[in-house]
């Protein structure tokens, strides 16, 4: 078995054991503390440059389903690829089990070409996170006394990983204009359930002045900072005047806050897991959400018309937004969940009543 | 509802423990009172279960030490006016106690507001039908099944569904009643026996092989509903989940099976109405992801109890809160203290809990695990690998076994599951059969299956290769103790341990906070693994002191351990230490983590006290509150430099070692029954033919009578002394005279240095041979003269002095023709600590506790004068345990205990009685005796039950002799081919009501037919009396009190 280290900016040095496909990579350390759902978590766009830590010991236990497409899509992912840059467990099961399985976790790593280490005290890690944010590290493979890896050129990580080209899934009637970001799957799957044909389009598409014709707007999950979107925060900014429907999800949502003239900023390590209590202030009703995001629109940094809907009972960030008159929604969860809890699901049907 | 207006609530317990309901509901039951004292709320609480830590002084407001009955809480009820009543702490007593109350109209009377989910939600979910019926309208899947209320359309519904059939009844617990069945003859057989439970069965299509999995779910009546933690069992389905090994988080479910449960688990609960917490189980196929809905527990339950311990989520408490009206929203985790209590758990380590079996102190028992609980307490272990934490579990049995090892399996077929399959499986797979094999044989997956042979591969290599610093920490990570691989690589445990320690291979500290690190924790709940390479603590606590917990419950060691261990604890922190307690039993208070500053819920082997201590360097450690696991470390621990506070080592040894103690108690010239160490057959025939028989054998260093046998002529001599042997080969074989027919006493006491501080002398109602821990016991005693008395001081002052005792012990004591002769002496909390704690109203253990520490206490001089009486009585779950024989001797058999108060020692006889589930006898009463002696002794009693108006009816000797002497009675046979009227039928017309039925001791497996007529009584929930001065008691009991005159008074109105 070939060992390996993970390497902190700070100075911090883990040794690990390969279970991936040996080279090494950079990126921003973070850590989600799910149970269940690694096929999912890694084939989300969201993660796209990060090495992912999971905070949950046993890792590999159920292999990984196989690639089949459903309406386009693949059905057990989030999309078509391993998204992150690297793994981290403390404990990798070399056996799995389970009915749907195909390969083990290791071989999928591997074909895709992503590194991952295992027998790393994966607890200490998070709690070095925890108490000085959220920062970069390094998974480097070989004994030599290892230098810095050149980080990767400043790239914009929602263009790497949102499409080229635009792509129907028809459905009923109503058009969905989905902004790609990184969508997940689930999302588009989300949609058609609601029999929305959905027009997936790239990030950075001109909605504005586009010959199809749609009923509401989807602005997708994605990585990396939302400032980054200006492009498509300022064509946001001028869509607002037409009181059109708006869901926007995660990053979508702090794009939307960001298009409403609020501003965001980044968290200390972020919100990654699938228990996080969000509170809904005008019911109080409190739901666990799945999520998974580094920055979060700033409290206060709203006005008037638009209205702070949801918070994390936790942290008492913002979780959701709205607007008192027109139809915007944005969530900073993922009520299309997968992996992680079903609660918030019934954000589509809201979304889809706005769509009269 | 609106909480301000509630001023105070009724808390029903669950009574004594039993198989099915032990420990997790005085876990349940103390959470909830502190969450409404909390409130503000006023708490009556009902147990009779007095050595639980929710009856004592500081919880509630009032405690009420009667049976939890219709009867007795109605008449609380009257008593005390409570605005509401709380049913969902006190296992399946409390809430069919609940339910009974509802349906005659008391709650509504009394306008008593039932808090929580409603008596409607209860019974939809307790009556199996109307569950079914519920679950298909909302469009979920339950499996194909029928309810019937007799045995005929049982058949019906059976033939319709198909064979292979579980019956399963309502309204009950444990799986009481339930079983597999495969044929119309099996069916027809358990049909009859369930039926004399429950009214109710269900016939349901079996659902073989399918893995069984639980959520637990809490729900307030806002709506907000999460659920704390999901569980797989490594057991599929046919065992039922007390049975089952049980592993939190499930490791085989991916995301797409593990959210479709929670959320049909969330629907289910929100259709229900459920407001507080509750237990959903599911069947889930293995080759899709078909799921079956089992059944809700609307209640909190030992799966609760488990999940709130894997967790660190005080599920209890919150599910009181959220009874009382609480936002779950607004409630706090007690651990983070800064975030919300509505969130859902993350851990990063895997629990594994195993079930604690007792099965061999019984008789004739079958040695099948099923659909039915027979399992008597449980361990948890929490690791970062499932190896690490699933050998970790099985040392925590405390069974012999120092992990998995493939040679510890004996007679279980995998197929047909006993308690050591585990065994069997890593056995077979040492021996080269393959997973697959053993995954058709059953049904447990595969995952699970490979990672035994993980561990069974290491346990080759240990035995073959040479140890280095490389495999030492490859076996550590997977679980092994230094004792396993000592074994496997033929060294010492020493050994081991120095060559781990020069390598640096040692434990991490690791936190449960919840949250999987994402918030700091505020609270030191804690395990060790070897799967890290960081402590979470620094270590730098001063003025630690340690204490050891009970470890699992089982037969002789149970709750009251758990009452010593967490009052031991309590002192410490007024005493301004930091205590630092270690457990491994998930049904107890002791691993609650606010009843300690830190709390290790770890092994209590010496390799990992050893681990702790090392890195706490506490003060010193007190291993005389938790029974017999920590007190048998003693030595040990002494020889590895361990501080032990209170008596020494030494004297711990010379008082259990019955050898040493027997010889100390002659040179201290007091007398005891006549012994001898014995080495050879030959020297223990010598011994008894010169003493005469009947003799005692017993080895040294158990607990409850284990493997302790009377042999009545040399035959049984040899067959026992082979058996005691194969117990505890370190330890030499004491046999002593029999005493028949003496009183037998125990004496409690605290001591300091060697001087008496404070003691109470309690007495056994049964004679000497019924073993104390099955003994009704009184207090204070009834039939010792004052010189008796006198003289049992004297005596016990005198060992005291000679052991250095300081701290808790326990002696016991035969009187017979005003002779006392000693039998035994625990260093130690006894099993009656707790009861004479708090009939005494003295806290033993506190004043213990003290006098360990060091304080300057003053000594009492004077016995114990108080004028009311409590009485102590055991309770039995032979109901549980098919097969087992019914009767009491020196092994000890009970599950529990209860302790009740009275002004005369009948009143409190009467209601203990009542307590462990005796119901009075209204009309028929079948007398069967074995022996001259018996009839003669019984003769007058049956006369009163004769003159009070009862049928009697009798077996034909006793019916010979009592006749004779001029007691007409009906004669009934024993035997099925009799032409009289047969005890069989007249059991299963329910004709009967109570037996007495008493052979000697000598004879009690050899009178024919006597087995077969308790077993039934047993299976057809008849009431059963085996002893003689017990049917006697209870004879004059009745005689003299009628239901109404038994005083329904609180604890503190006894003064
Ligand atoms: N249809 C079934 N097929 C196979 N096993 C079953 C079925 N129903 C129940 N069981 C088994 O019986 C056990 C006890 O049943 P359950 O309804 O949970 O009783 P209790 O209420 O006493 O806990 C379950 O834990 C499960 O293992
Ligand atoms: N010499 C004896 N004569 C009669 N009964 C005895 C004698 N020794 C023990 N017993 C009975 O056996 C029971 C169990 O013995 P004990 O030594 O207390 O075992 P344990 O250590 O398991 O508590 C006692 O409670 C008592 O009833
Ligand atoms: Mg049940
Ligand atoms: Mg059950």
């Amino acid at each position: 078995m070939t060992t390996a280290s993970l390497e902190l900016i700070n100075g911090s040095k883990y040794k690990g054991i390969s279970f991936g496909f040996d080279k090494n990579v950079f990126g921003e350390l973070v850590f989600n503390t799910g149970m269940v759902g690694y096929p999912e978590a890694l084939t989300d766009p969201s993660y796209a440059g990060q090495i992912l830590i999971l905070t949950y010991p046993l890792i590999g236990n159920y292999g990984v389903p196989p690639k089949i497409k459903e309406a386009g899509l693949n059905k057990y992912f989030e999309s078509e690829k391993i998204q992150v840059s690297g793994l981290i467990v403390s404990e990798y099961s070399f056996y799995y089990s389970h009915w749907q399985a195909k390969q083990s976790l290791s071989q999928w790593l591997k074909a895709e070409k992503i590194p991952a280490l295992f027998d790393i005290d994966t607890r200490q890690l998070t709690k070095e996170l925890r108490s000085f944010g959220t920062m970069s590290g390094q998974i480097i493979f070989g004994n030599k006394k290892s230098k810095f890896l050149v980080r990767p050129k400043p790239e914009n990580l929602v263009k790497k990983v949102s499409i080229q080209k635009p792509i129907i899934y028809q459905a009923g009637k109503k058009k969905i204009m989905l902004l790609d970001c990184g969508v997940k799957n689930s999302i588009i799957r989300n949609l058609l359930a609601r029999n929305l044909t959905v027009i997936r389009v790239p990030w950075d598409y001109d909605f504005l002045n586009t010959k199809y014709q749609f009923d509401g707007l989807v602005l997708s999950n994605g990585p990396g900072d939302p400032n980054d979107c200006d492009l498509l925060i300022g064509r946001l900014k001028q869509f607002l005047k037409l009181k059109k429907p708006i869901l926007g999800i995660c990053l979508g949502n702090q794009i939307l806050a960001l298009a409403a003239g609020g501003s965001t900023y980044k968290l200390k390590y972020g919100h990654r897991c699938q228990n996080q209590p969000c509170l809904n202030l005008l019911n109080q009703r409190c739901y666990i959400t799945s999520q998974n995001h580094g920055y979060a629109i700033k409290s206060g940094s709203l006005s008037k018309p638009w209205l702070t809907w949801l918070i994390n009972a936790n942290d008492k960030t913002i979780e959701g937004i709205k607007h008192k008159d027109n139809p915007f929604l944005g969530v900073q969860f993922h009520p299309e969940a997968n992996p992680g809890p079903t609660d918030t699901n019934f954000i589509f049907d809201d979304f889809l009543n706005l769509l009269k | 509802m609106k909480k301000d207006k509630i001023k105070k609530v009724l808390i029903l317990g669950s009574g004594a423990l039993k198989i099915g309901e032990a420990g997790e509901f005085d876990y349940s039951g103390s959470q909830a009172i502190k969450a409404f004292k909390e409130l503000g709320i006023k708490v009556v609480l009902i147990n009779p279960n007095i050595a639980t830590i929710q009856t004592s002084d500081y919880l509630a407001n009032r405690v009420y030490f009667l049976p939890v009955s219709p009867d007795f809480v109605c008449s609380v009820i009257k008593k005390e006016k409570p605005d509401a009543i709380l049913l969902g702490f006190g296992g399946q007593t409390a809430l069919n106690c609940g339910v009974a109350l509802a349906e005659s109209g008391v709650l509504k009377k009394y306008k008593v507001k039932v808090l929580g989910t409603s008596i409607k939600t209860i019974k939809a979910t307790e009556d199996r039908a109307e569950f079914a019926k519920i679950i298909k309208k909302i469009g979920l899947k339950c499996p194909n099944s029928q309810a019937v209320y007799s045995v005929t359309t049982a058949q019906k519904a059976a033939k319709k569904i198909g064979f292979p059939i579980i019956i399963r009844s309502a309204y009950s617990l444990g799986g009481k009643g339930s079983g597999v069945v495969r044929n119309d003859l099996q069916l027809k057989e358990l049909a009859k026996k369930s039926l004399a439970f429950s009214k109710q069965i269900l016939v349901e299509e079996y659902l073989d092989q399918w893995k069984e999995i639980e959520y637990e779910v809490m729900r307030d009546q806002f709506d907000n509903c999460i659920t704390v933690c999901n569980m797989e069992n490594f057991d599929p389905m046919g065992i039922h989940t007390g049975e089952s090994i049980v592993v939190a988080p499930s490791q085989t479910l991916d995301n797409y099976q593990y959210h479709l449960l929670r959320q049909v688990a969330i629907k289910i609960i929100r259709y229900l109405g459920i407001v507080g917490e509750c237990n959903i189980q599911f069947a889930l196929d293995p080759k899709s992801n078909e799921y079956r809905i089992i059944e809700v527990n609307a209640r909190l339950s030992r799966s609760s109890a488990l999940a709130s311990k894997v967790t660190g989520y005080p599920i209890a408490f919150i599910a009181a809160k959220l009874a009382a009206g609480c936002n779950l929203s607004k409630l706090n985790n007690s651990i983070t203290k800064s975030t919300t209590a509505c969130f859902e758990p993350a851990l990063d380590y895997v629990a594994v809990k195993i079930p604690r079996w007792d099965l061999k102190k019984f008789k004739q028992v079958s040695p099948l695990i099923g659909s039915e609980m027979k399992s008597v307490g449980e361990v948890m272990a929490i690791g970062r690998k499932f190896e690490e934490a699933l050998q970790k579990a099985i040392r925590m049995l405390n069974i012999g076994a120092d992990g998995l090892e493939s040679s510890l399996s004996q007679t279980d077929k995998i197929s047909n599951p006993t308690p050591q399959r585990i065994f069997s499986i890593a056995q077979a797979l040492f021996l080269g059969k393959k997973i697959d094999q053993i995954h058709k044989l059953s049904g447990v997956d595969l995952w699970f299956l490979e990672k035994i042979l993980n561990i069974v591969k290491i346990e080759k290599k240990l035995k073959t290769k040479k140890i280095n610093a490389d495999l030492l920490l490859t076996a550590k990570k997977f679980g092994f103790s230094d004792k396993q691989i000592a074994k496997f690589s033929g060294q010492s445990e020493e050994k081991i341990r120095s060559l781990r320690i020069r390598n640096k291979i040692t434990p991490f500290v690791k936190k449960i906070d919840t949250l999987a690190a994402e918030y700091p924790a505020q609270t030191n709940y804690l395990y060790l693994t070897y799967n890290a390479g960081f402590d979470d603590l620094n270590f730098k606590t001063k003025n630690q002191v340690m204490v050891l917990g009970s470890g699992p419950y089982c037969i002789g060691s149970s709750v009251e351990f758990d009452w010593c261990a967490v009052n031991a604890a309590k002192t410490l922190r007024q005493l301004a230490y930091k205590s630092v307690m270690i457990n491994c039993n998930p049904e107890t208070v002791s691993t609650d983590y606010d009843e300690c500053d830190k709390l290790y819920f770890e092994e209590l082997t010496l390799e990992r006290v050893l681990d702790i201590y090392d890195k706490e360097n506490p003060k010193g450690i007190i291993i005389s509150m938790g029974g017999q696991i920590p007190n048998n470390l003693a030595l040990d621990l002494e020889k590895n430099k361990v501080k032990i506070m209170g008596t020494k080592a030494q004297s711990i040894d010379r008082a259990e070692n019955r050898h040493y103690f027997s010889k100390l108690i002659d040179e201290l010239k007091i007398d005891q029954p006549a012994w001898q160490e014995c080495l050879s057959l030959a020297q223990a025939t010598n011994f008894a033919k010169t003493v005469g028989y009947p003799v005692l054998i017993r080895p040294s260093y158990v607990l409850s009578g284990a493997a302790m046998s009377i042999a009545f002529n040399g035959d049984e001599l040899k067959a026992y002394l082979l058996k005691a042997t194969q117990v505890n080969k370190k330890h030499p074989v004491v046999v002593t005279k029999f005493i028949t027919k003496a009183n037998e006493i125990e004496f409690d006491g605290v001591a300091q240095n060697g001087r008496l501080l404070n003691w109470a002398i309690s007495e056994h109602i049964e004679n000497a041979g019924i073993h104390s821990g099955d003994a009704t016991i009184v207090l204070p005693v009834q039939n010792l003269s004052f010189k008796e008395e006198k003289r049992i001081t004297e005596a016990s002052a005198k060992i005291c002095q000679k052991l250095k005792i300081t701290g808790p012990f326990n002696i016991q004591f035969l009187v017979k023709d005003k002779e006392i002769k000693v039998i035994e002496c625990n260093l130690r909390a006894s099993r009656t600590l707790p009861f004479i704690s708090k009939i005494a109203k003295i806290n033993f253990v506190n004043l213990a506790t003290k006098a360990i520490l060091g304080r300057k206490i003053l000594a009492v001089k004077k016995p114990l004068a108080i004028d009311y009486i409590g009485v102590k009585a055991p309770q039995f779950s032979f109901s549980r345990l098919d097969g087992a024989d019914p009767v009491t001797g020196v092994e000890m058999a009970s599950t529990g205990e209860v302790g009740c108060l009275g002004d005369t020692f009948l009143e409190a006889f009467l209601k203990s009685i009542l307590a462990v589930g005796f119901s009075l006898p209204q009309k028929n009463i079948l007398i069967s005796l074995g022996g001259e002696k018996n009839k003669s002794d019984f003769l007058e009693s049956a006369v009163i039950l004769k003159n009070l108006g009862f049928n009697l009816y009798t077996t034909s000797e006793t019916n010979k002799y009592f006749t004779s002497h001029g007691l007409a009675t009906k004669k009934l046979a024993k035997e099925n081919d009799s032409k009289l009227p047969k005890i069989k039928d007249y059991f299963e017309k329910r004709k009967i009501e109570l037996m007495i039925n008493v052979t000697d001791e000598e004879f009690v497996n050899k009178i024919k037919g006597d087995y077969e007529i308790r077993r039934k009584a047993i299976d057809y929930n008849i009431g059963l009396i085996t002893n003689i001065e017990l049917a006697k008691t209870f004879i004059q009991a009745i005689a003299k009190l009628k239901i109404n005159d038994l005083k329904i008074k609180a604890w503190d109105e006894y003064i």
